[in-house]
C-alpha cells in the first residue's frame, strides 16, 4: 500500500489527571472512508481537535502525507488540506451561506475560480434556494449541510465530519449519507456518527474508540458481532 | 461575489461629502468653515474606531492614543523640519508602527475582547500622564520642546509639497480636509470588499471557523488594527494642523471616550454610523460649550447611559431595523 | 542603611496603593466578572466624601474609614440595581454604560464642587529615619492594605457570608434552589466592592488631593493590576500589586515618575504576554 494519508502513532492528550485520548494509532489512506464511533466520553471530539490543531497533544505524532505536523497551528493544518466540520457547527451567523462558501473557495484559489467552486458546491449540497440566506437563520439540520458545504468548498483532501447527521430528519439523514458517499469519490473522511443508521448507509472500515482509546478496528458487520463492543455499548445504545 | 460592492448607501454618502466639500465654502463664513474643518477631521477619526471595532470586532478603548502619536508626530517633525509633507507621512506611519507592535502583543498573545478594551484604554491614559509630564526644557526632541501640560503653540501649518513658504489658507484646507475624508471612506469600503476584508468581517463573526478554513486570526486583526491606527494618526496630523497646537488632552480619557460615542451612538457595523455619530456629537458638544447650563461631561455621561440602555445599536443600525420591520409589516399586511 | 528602610518603605507604600485601589474592583471583577468603568470615580467620590466630611466637623479618621465607605457603598448599590443588573452577561455593554457613569459622576461634581483642588492634610505627621523621615501615615496605609486582604480571605474562606457569595458565584442557579437570592449577593458583592473602593478614595484623599478628574490616574493601574492578577482575588490582586509595585517604584527611584509609569505598562503587557489569564489564572488557580 502506498503511504498513508492521515497516520498518527501514539497520539495521546492528558488533562489534569483524564487522558481523553490513549496512545492512538490510526491509519489512512488516500480517499479512504473511515466510521469512528464509540459511546460518549470516548475521545473522538478531542481526537478531532488533535487532528485540526485545535489541540496539542501531549504524547504521539500527527503524520499528514508522511509529514510531521504535530503542534502546528491551526491554520497551518488547515492549509495543507484538512477540513473539518464541528461538532457544534462553527458558522459566521451574520453572513450569508454564498459568502461562507465564498470565503472557504477564495482561501486557495482566484476570484473568478471561487465563484465557480462557490456556484458547484451550492448545486452539490442543495443550497442554491439558501444561498443568499443569514445562516444564523437557518434550522440545525440545514446549518449543518452549509457547514458541510463550506468545508468542501476549501477542497481539503481529508475530511473530518464530527456528528453530521445530528438533528436531522430521517430525509435529511438519508440525503446527507448520499452526499458523504458522492464526496468519497474524492476525498477522504472520517465520519463520528451515534447514528447507527446512518452509520450503516456509509460505513466500509469501522473504528471503535472506548475511554480514549481504540478498541477495535474491523468492518461494519464484524463490529456488529463483537461482543466487547456490545458490552461497551450495553444500555447506552438500544439499537445496535 | 458580489462586485457590486457600491451599494446606494455608499453612493449617497459618498455624494453628501462631495456636495458639502464643494459647496460649503460658498456659503458659510471663516469661522464656521474652521468648524466644518475639525468636524470633518473628527469624521476620519470615527472612521478609524469604526472599522477597527464595528467590522473588525476589536475593543479598541484607546483610539486616542494613534490620534494623539499622529498629532505629536506631527507637531515635533514639523518644528524640526519647517515643512509639513514628511510630518504628514511620519504622523500616519508612527502611530501605525505602534499599532503593530501594540497589536502583536495582543493578538498574538491570544487576549481577549475585555482585555483588550482595558489595556488600549491604559495605553491612552498613559501616553497621557507621559505627554503631561514632559514640561521643562529637558524634554525635547530634537528643536521642539514637548512642554507637558502646556502643549505646543504655534505649530507650522500645512504648506504645499516642497514650497514650505507657501501655506494652505483655510479653504484650501477645508477641501483637503473633505478629500482626506472621501478618500478614507471610499478607500475603507474598498478595503472591506475586498478579500482581506471579507475575512476581518468573518473573524469577528467566528475566530474558529476562520482557523479552520485556513486563515491567519492574528495577522488579519493585527492588519486591521494597523490600519485603524494610521488612520487615526492621519487625524491626528490634520488636527495638529487645524489648531496649530496639540497638547496631552488628545491622550486624553475624554478624547477617547468621545471618540467611542460617536461610534455608540452612529452605530457599530456601518462606516456611515460613525460620521453620522461624530458629526451630531460635534454639533452638540459645541452648542452645549457655550451654553453653562450643565457641564459637559455630565451630559455626555447621560447620553452615553441612554444609549447604552435604551438603543444598544446606535441609530443607523437601529434605522436599519426598523426599515427592516416596517417592511416585514407591510409585507404581512398586503399578503 | 536608612536609604534603603526609606526604599523599602517606598516600595511597600506603592504596592499598598496598587492593593487599595485595586482590592474593590477585584472583588466586583473576579466575583461577578463586571468590568466596572466608573471605578475610578468611586475613588474620587470616596475622597469628596472624606473631605466634605472634614470640613464640616467630622474626625478625620470617622470621615475616612466610615463616612468614605459607606457613601460610596450605597451609590454602588443603586448603581448596580439600575445599571448593572439590567445588563448583567452583556459585557461590553457593562463596560460602556460604567463609562457613561463615570463620565455622569465626574460632570456631577464638577457641577457641585467646581474644579479647584480641595485638599486635607495627613494626619500622623513623621518619624526620623537617618537623614530622611517616613511619614507614618503611609506606613498606616501599608498595614491597612494588608489587614483588608486579610480580612477579605478570612470572610471569604471562614464565614458563612462568605460561603454563600462564593457559592452564588460559582453557580447562582444552584445557590438559588438553596434558598440564596443571588441577586441581592450581587447587590451585596458590588456594593462591599464600592465601599472598599471608596475607603480607598477616602485614605488616599490626604495624600494626593482630590479633583474631579482624579479618577483617571488611577483607573488605568486599578485595572492593569486587576487583569494582571486574574480571577483571585486576593491572591491574584497581591501578587500584581507586589510585581507592578515594586517594578514602579524601583524605577521611579533609578530614573524618573515617568520612566516608573511606562515600567509598570510594559511589565503588565509582558506578563499577560505570557499568561494570558493572569497570574492566578496559571499559577495559584483555585486559591482565593
Amino acid at each position: 500500500m502506498t503511504s498513508p494519508l492521515l497516520q498518527t502513532v501514539g497520539l495521546s492528550i492528558r488533562f489534569g489527571g483524564v487522558e481523553a485520548v490513549r496512545g492512538v494509532n490510526l491509519c489512512l489512506g488516500e480517499r479512504e472512508l473511515r466510521c469512528l464511533i464509540g459511546p460518549n466520553g470516548a475521545g473522538k471530539s478531542t481526537l478531532f481537535k488533535l487532528l485540526t490543531g485545535q489541540l496539542r497533544p501531549t504524547a504521539g505524532r500527527i503524520l499528514f502525507r508522511g509529514e510531521d505536523v504535530t503542534g502546528d497551528h491551526t491554520h497551518a493544518i488547515a492549509r495543507r488540506g484538512i477540513g473539518i466540520k464541528t461538532q457544534v457547527p462553527n458558522l459566521f451567523d451574520g453572513l450569508t451561506v454564498r459568502e461562507h462558501l465564498w470565503l472557504a473557495a477564495r482561501r486557495t484559489s482566484s476570484r473568478q475560480r471561487a465563484d465557480a467552486i462557490t456556484d458547484e458546491i451550492l448545486e452539490r449540497v442543495g443550497l442554491r434556494a439558501l444561498s443568499d440566506g443569514l445562516v444564523g437563520r437557518l434550522s440545525h439540520g440545514l446549518r449543518q449541510w452549509v457547514e458541510l458545504g463550506t468545508v468542501l468548498a476549501g477542497d481539503p483532501e481529508l475530511i473530518l465530519l464530527d456528528e453530521p447527521a445530528a438533528g436531522m430528519t430521517h430525509d435529511e439523514v438519508a440525503r446527507t449519507a448520499e452526499l458523504v458517499r458522492e464526496i468519497n469519490r474524492t476525498h477522504a473522511l472520517i465520519v463520528v456518527e451515534h447514528d447507527m443508521k446512518f452509520v450503516r448507509m456509509i460505513a466500509r472500515t469501522v473504528t471503535v474508540m472506548h475511554q480514549g482509546g481504540v478498541l477495535v478496528e474491523d468492518t461494519m458487520d464484524q463490529i456488529l458481532k463483537n461482543s466487547a463492543v456490545r458490552d461497551i455499548y450495553l444500555g447506552k445504545h438500544g439499537g445496535i | 461575489m458580489n462586485r457590486r460592492w457600491v451599494s446606494p448607501g455608499i453612493i449617497v454618502t459618498a455624494a453628501a461629502t462631495v456636495a458639502v466639500g464643494v459647496g460649503a465654502p460658498l456659503v458659510v463664513d471663516q469661522f464656521q468653515l474652521l468648524q466644518l474643518t475639525v468636524f470633518a477631521t473628527m469624521c476620519i477619526l470615527a472612521l478609524s474606531l469604526g472599522v477597527v471595532w464595528g467590522y473588525g470586532g476589536i475593543l479598541c478603548f484607546g483610539q486616542s492614543a494613534f490620534f494623539g502619536l499622529g498629532a505629536y508626530t506631527y507637531a515635533v517633525t514639523a518644528v524640526n523640519l519647517g515643512e509639513s509633507t514628511v510630518a504628514i507621512v511620519l504622523s500616519v506611519v508612527v502611530p501605525a508602527v505602534f499599532a503593530a507592535l501594540l497589536g502583536y502583543f495582543m493578538f498574538y498573545g491570544r487576549l481577549s475582547d475585555v482585555y483588550l478594551g482595558v489595556i488600549t484604554l491604559s495605553v491612552t491614559l498613559i501616553f497621557f500622564n507621559l505627554a503631561n509630564s514632559t514640561a521643562g526644557d529637558a524634554y525635547r526632541i530634537g528643536a521642539a520642546r514637548l512642554n507637558g501640560f502646556n502643549g505646543m503653540p504655534s505649530l507650522p501649518t500645512f504648506n504645499v509639497p516642497g514650497n514650505p513658504g507657501r501655506l494652505l489658507d483655510p479653504t484650501e484646507t477645508f477641501y483637503l480636509v473633505m478629500a482626506l475624508l472621501l478618500i478614507v471612506y471610499g478607500g475603507l469600503h474598498a478595503l472591506l470588499a475586498s478579500h482581506f476584508g471579507r475575512v476581518v468581517v468573518a473573524v469577528r463573526e467566528n475566530e474558529t471557523r476562520c482557523e479552520l478554513l485556513g486563515y491567519d486570526v492574528r495577522l488579519h486583526k493585527l492588519l486591521i488594527f494597523t490600519v485603524g491606527g494610521a488612520i487615526a494618526g492621519l487625524a491626528g496630523s490634520l488636527f495638529a494642523n487645524w489648531g496649530a497646537f496639540v497638547s496631552p488632552n488628545v491622550f486624553s480619557l475624554a478624547t477617547t471616550s468621545q471618540i467611542i460615542i460617536w461610534v455608540i451612538v452612529g452605530g457599530l457595523g456601518t462606516l456611515v454610523g460613525p460620521i453620522i455619530g461624530c458629526v451630531i456629537m460635534q454639533y452638540l458638544a459645541t452648542e452645549l460649550g457655550t451654553q453653562q447650563l450643565a457641564n459637559t461631561s455630565l451630559i455626555f455621561g447621560i447620553i452615553f447611559l441612554a444609549f447604552v440602555l435604551l438603543v444598544p445599536r446606535g441609530i443607523v443600525p437601529s434605522l436599519g431595523v426598523v426599515r427592516a420591520r416596517l417592511s416585514a409589516a407591510r409585507a404581512r399586511r398586503t399578503a | 542603611m536608612d536609604l534603603a528602610a526609606v526604599l523599602t518603605l517606598e516600595i511597600l507604600n506603592g504596592i499598598a496603593t496598587l492593593v487599595l485601589i485595586s482590592v474593590g474592583l477585584a472583588i466586583v471583577f473576579g466575583m461577578m466578572r463586571v468590568i466596572n468603568l466608573a471605578h475610578g470615580e468611586f475613588l474620587m467620590l470616596g475622597g469628596y466624601a472624606a473631605i466634605v466630611a472634614t470640613n464640616h466637623g467630622v474626625n478625620i479618621w470617622i470621615a475616612m474609614l466610615i463616612v468614605a465607605p459607606v457613601v460610596v457603598g450605597v451609590i454602588g448599590v443603586i448603581a448596580e440595581r439600575l445599571i448593572i443588573r439590567v445588563l448583567y452577561g452583556r459585557m461590553i455593554d457593562t463596560l460602556l454604560a460604567t463609562w457613561g457613569l463615570s463620565l455622569f459622576f465626574i460632570g456631577l461634581v464638577t457641577t457641585i464642587f467646581g474644579n479647584t483642588v480641595a485638599g486635607i492634610g495627613a494626619p500622623l505627621g513623621g518619624i526620623p529615619v537617618g537623614r530622611y523621615s517616613i511619614s507614618l501615615y503611609r506606613l498606616l496605609l501599608v498595614g491597612i492594605a494588608a489587614a483588608i486582604l486579610v480580612a477579605i480571605y478570612v470572610v471569604l474562606r471562614t464565614t458563612r457570608v462568605g460561603l454563600l457569595a462564593r457559592g452564588t458565584m460559582e453557580n447562582p442557579n444552584m445557590a438559588a434552589a438553596l434558598g440564596v437570592s443571588p441577586p441581592r449577593v450581587y447587590a451585596a458583592t458590588f456594593g462591599v466592592g464600592a465601599a472598599l473602593t471608596g475607603l480607598a478614595g477616602g485614605l488616599l484623599a490626604p495624600i494626593s488631593g482630590v479633583l474631579p478628574t482624579v479618577g483617571a490616574a488611577y483607573v488605568a493601574k486599578a485595572f492593569i493590576t486587576v487583569i494582571s492578577g486574574g480571577t483571585a482575588i486576593m491572591a491574584g490582586t497581591a501578587s500584581a500589586a507586589s510585581l507592578f509595585g515594586t517594578v514602579n517604584q524601583l524605577l521611579t527611584y533609578l530614573t524618573t515618575p515617568v520612566i516608573g509609569e511606562a515600567g509598570l505598562l510594559g511589565a503588565a503587557i509582558l506578563l499577560l504576554r505570557v499568561l494570558p489569564h493572569g497570574i492566578t489564572g496559571k499559577l495559584f488557580r483555585g486559591s482565593l
